[in-house]
């Protein structure tokens, strides 16, 4: 049908500090995954992975950007931020580290479960950051 | 019954064709079209949502009318437990289930005293730690299927035991065959309904092949006379016939069946609208600490049906009255627990994928790349003019070959304006054999001048 090669692009701006539009994002993924008819389970893997992402930018980098490209094979989505960035990634990366501040966690996040679950969800994770510069989150899902 | 049976449907005389029902509606299910409203099947899941907002009533359920119960020799009441906060005029739950039988009903079996089963199977089920975190209760017909069409992913997670009412109605058949050697075509059970959904849960069941009950009567349809039955029962006649205890009694309120599974780490949240805002955070893998989820679709829970009576608040209140009474005179009755039922469905329920444009893929790729040009173009005010819920809905409507962008107020407008101005350039030229200013011989021209 010569569309083989057509590829779907959204941008989302991922407000600092808005808890309450946190995950409009991920939300506005997954609807457009089902109306292409991506099985449920798959769904469900890029959006919390997508959500965990959009999330840690809100909480750790006071926001940034979301790039979603979908085409016939995968979900990439790429969430850039220019907060502090990560020191150390393979700490951050163990479940349960967390630097969320008590104010963070009584709103139900920081248990430090954020990255390790999107590494179980996604099939390809590729952080890139710098301290003082910024974080840029690569997350792949086949579809 | 067909797969696509609703009890929820329009009354065309009543309907005005206004906004309020498209617009409340969960599942985005209803249009607008040549005046009247028009419900999508594939899309209901009959929360009955629509019948509380319609400001002209135009929105109503289907349910069987009293008389239907004199197709059967053996007629036998199963009052869901939202009957015992209706009414001031009951004294007790004897007298109520009393007042039944000047109905023309043989017997009464409370859906209360099977929730108390179910409640224990669902302990039973949980004590075995091998099931899906959180459990999510699937007492609310309306809230399972909606589960199937926004929630895909959440299927596994419901609890996937046969509800009260059938189970009501399968014990009362069977003790009935067994016990009095009825034949069990002879017997009709008619649950007595808060609500559209479970009316369609009895005539198009998911979770079975066919329903044990054999109607549904709202309880809005047979409260007067469930009033004046009230009136007529002196306390002397009541006859014995409460079965339940108070935590079955309790299944009416959100919560209720929570707190009979005798854990803290439940979550209850009532009113569809707040279901989804749950059920989006379960998605997102929230939640997880949490054992039991109990979503029912109506605000306060089935005491907040679209076919009950009495004012939420107020049968709240009424219904604490019963339930102490429970509390107090607690009957011994284990008559049912012999049966050892096996409560687990007979089948699972479908994803329904209401939202794919498109089988293929990449058809589907190709459709919503319009969707997003044509919803960039759409005004976004959300007016419901088109008959469409909002902007993106009327988008995804005309990708779908339902609607034209000039189903849009403002789309055609545009078009009329366009064409207007098109028209009155046309209107200023001559044929120029007749033109004396030779004002058109220069066409290029024309444009600039004005
Ligand atoms: N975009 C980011 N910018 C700076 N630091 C980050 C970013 N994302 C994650 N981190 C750091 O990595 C740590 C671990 O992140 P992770 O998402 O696993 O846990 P969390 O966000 O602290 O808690 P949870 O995700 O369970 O709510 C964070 O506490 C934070 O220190
Ligand atoms: S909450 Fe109860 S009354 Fe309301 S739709 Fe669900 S089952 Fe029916
Ligand atoms: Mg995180």
């Amino acid at each position: 049908m010569g569309l083989s090669n057509s590829i779907i692009r959204q941008n989302y701006i991922i407000p600092a500090d808005d808890f309450s539009l946190a995950g409009e994002a991920s939300s506005s993924v997954k609807k457009m995954l089902n109306q292409l008819g991506v099985p449920p389970k798959t769904v469900k893997r890029v959006s919390i992975a997508m959500y965990e992402a959009e999330i840690n930018a809100v909480i750790h980098a006071g926001g940034g950007t979301a790039d979603v490209a979908i085409d016939k094979e995968k979900v990439l989505i790429t969430i850039n931020d220019e907060g502090p960035g990560i020191p150390d990634v393979e700490l951050a990366m163990k479940e349960g580290f967390s630097t969320a501040p008590d104010s963070v966690r009584e709103m139900g996040f920081g248990a430090g479960m954020g990255l390790p679950n999107i590494k179980r969800y996604a099939d390809k994770l590729d952080i890139k950051t710098e301290v003082g510069k910024g974080t840029r989150v690569q997350i792949t899902v086949l579809l | 019954m067909n797969e696509y049976f609703h009890s929820v449907t329009l009354d065309e005389e009543k309907c005005k064709g206004c906004t309020n029902c498209i617009k409340r509606c969960p599942t985005e299910a209803i249009r607008v079209r040549k005046g009247k409203a028009r419900i999508i099947a594939e899309r209901c899941i009959d929360c009955g949502e629509c019948i509380r907002v319609c400001p002209y009533r135009a929105k109503k359920a289907i349910t069987d009318p009293l008389e239907i119960i004199k197709n059967y020799k053996y007629k036998v009441a199963i009052p869901a437990p939202t009957i015992y906060g209706q009414f001031r005029a009951a004294r007790s739950t004897n007298h109520l289930l009393t007042a039944f039988k000047l109905l023309g009903f043989d017997h009464v079996y409370e859906v209360a005293k099977a929730a108390e089963i179910v409640s224990n199977a669902t302990r039973e089920l949980m004590k075995k730690n091998n099931f899906r975190k959180p459990l999510i209760s699937s007492a609310c017909p309306a809230v399972v299927r909606l589960i199937q069409v926004r929630f895909p992913s959440l299927i596994d997670n419901i609890l996937k035991l046969e509800s009260p009412m059938e189970l009501a109605a399968r014990i009362v058949k069977d003790e009935l065959v067994k016990n009095e050697n009825m034949r069990i075509e002879d017997i009709g059970v008619f649950f007595i309904t808060p609500c559209a959904a479970k009316v369609t849960s009895i005539k198009a069941p998911y979770e079975s092949e066919k329903s044990c009950v054999d109607g549904a009567i709202s309880i809005k349809d047979i409260y007067l006379k469930l009033l004046n039955a009230l009136g007529e029962v002196k306390e002397e006649a009541e006859e014995q016939l409460v079965k339940s205890g108070f935590e079955g009694i309790r299944w009416a309120s959100s919560g209720g069946e929570s707190l009979a599974l005798g854990t803290d780490n439940f979550l209850a949240v009532d009113g569809i609208h707040n279901v989804i805002s749950i059920l989006e955070e379960l998605e997102n893998d929230k939640l997880k600490d949490v054992d039991f989820i109990e979503t029912l679709a109506c605000q306060g829970g089935c005491l907040g049906g679209a076919l009950t009576v009495e004012n939420l608040y107020v049968a709240k209140t009424r219904i604490k009255k019963f339930i102490d009474m429970a509390k107090k005179n607690s009957v011994e009755d284990n008559s049912a627990n012999i049966y050892e039922y096996d409560l687990l469905w007979t089948r699972n329920v479908e994803h329904k994928p209401i939202m794919q444009l498109d089988d293929d893929f990449e058809v589907a790729m190709q459709k919503l790349e319009t969707l997003r040009t044509i919803s960039e173009d759409l005004p976004g005010l959300d007016c419901g003019a088109c008959g469409a819920p909002n902007c993106k809905a009327l988008a995804e409507d005309i990708v779908r070959g339902n609607a034209n962008e000039t189903d849009c107020v403002f789309k055609l407008r545009e078009k009329v304006r366009a064409l207007t101005i098109q028209m009155m350039e046309i209107e200023s030229m001559m044929p120029p054999v007749l033109d004396k200013d030779d004002k058109n011989s220069d066409k290029t021209d024309k444009k600039d001048k004005y």
